[in-house]
């Protein structure tokens, strides 16, 4: 990878080289990045006191961006930080000082929601078993070298900057994104404006101090 | 390099204790931070797929718009779970899940 970064390519790029690795993300990385996730994700449940809780599960966000950026998929890495572990979190810590709760006490009797927890997760492991021992396709992530991105260029219009990046060698992530978005998903996005403003204005509305 | 196995287990791992933590934990804040991440576990997955099934020499976009979409709607849900999470506080002094029993029959 370290080589085909430092190499200079022409004066007419669009793109930094040294910003846009192609490669699949080394074994280390991936086990290194999981690790923290699921160590974030565990501490989410296992801390008492729910700010702890809000900030491990920063942590198992962050580790989940990285994830993502290792799959080339720079722009919904970028979007887990910002939208996860920047607005939700804020929103998170925010209610529970607004709520100033006190830690959860200890559970003393019931174990049945402990019998039924443990349960559903070993389904769930037999599960994930059975299907990974089956032989899936593609199992090595197809590389996306520069003649494999240049080929691709051909699918979109002369001088675009996608058809530019594409051509150089450079996956174009966000120009790709907005581009699927505003052309065969774009009466989604239509919807998805009405669903935020209706949940802006029920939030409004689930939030005002009752008066009668 | 990690193969789509490893994706899968490592998603599938989050998800299993995401769902642990729904049915473990009492306050109601942590099952709800418990379900964001199951969905980050879906995403995952689905950006897994979208790498590893490489079409005309691209990732397969639709896999990622459909993560886009989750974590758009995953944020107007916390805006408004978290809403309704202060409403019920307001009528009830607490949030601890065994608590709120006047739904049961």
């Amino acid at each position: 990878m370290a080589e085909t970064l430092g190499k200079s390519q022409g004066s007419d790029t669009i793109f930094p080289q040294s910003l846009i690795p192609q490669s699949p993300m080394p074994s280390y990385l991936f086990w290194l990045f999981s690790t923290i996730m699921l160590i974030g994700a565990v501490a989410v449940i296992a801390f008492r006191n729910p700010v702890s809780s809000a900030l491990a599960m920063v942590t198992s966000f962050v580790g989940l961006a990285a994830l993502f950026i290792g799959l080339s998929a720079f722009f919904v890495g970028v979007i887990q930080i910002l939208v996860y572990s920047g607005a939700i979190m804020v929103l998170f810590l925010f209610i529970i000082m607004l709520l100033d709760l006190k830690d959860e006490k200890r559970r003393t009797e019931s174990y049945l929601p402990l019998v039924a927890g443990l349960s559903l997760v070993g389904i769930f492991f037999v599960q994930l078993v059975g299907v990974l021992s089956n032989k899936l396709p593609n199992q090595i992530a197809p590389v996306l070298d520069k003649a494999a991105l240049a080929a691709a260029a051909g699918d979109f219009k002369e001088g675009t900057k996608i058809h530019l990046a594409l051509k150089d060698g450079h996956l174009p992530d966000v120009h790709l994104i907005g581009h699927t978005l505003f052309t065969e998903y774009n009466l989604p996005l239509q919807i998805l404006g009405v669903l935020l403003l209706v949940a802006t204005v029920g939030v409004v509305v689930l939030s005002k101090r009752q008066t009668n | 390099m990690p193969s789509l196995n490893d994706y899968l287990l490592v998603s599938g791992l989050l998800f299993s204790i995401g769902l642990a933590g729904v049915v473990l934990r009492r306050n109601i804040i942590i099952v709800f931070m418990c379900l964001e991440l199951m969905l980050s576990a879906a995403n995952l997955t689905l950006v897994a797929f979208s790498r590893f099934n490489v079409k005309n020499g691209l990732p397969d976009y639709d896999g990622q718009m459909l993560v886009f979409f989750v974590i758009t709607v995953a944020a107007a849900e916390v805006a408004v779970g978290l809403a309704i999470i202060v409403a019920l506080y307001r009528a009830r002094q607490t949030i601890h899940t065994d608590e709120l029993v006047s739904l049961k029959g």
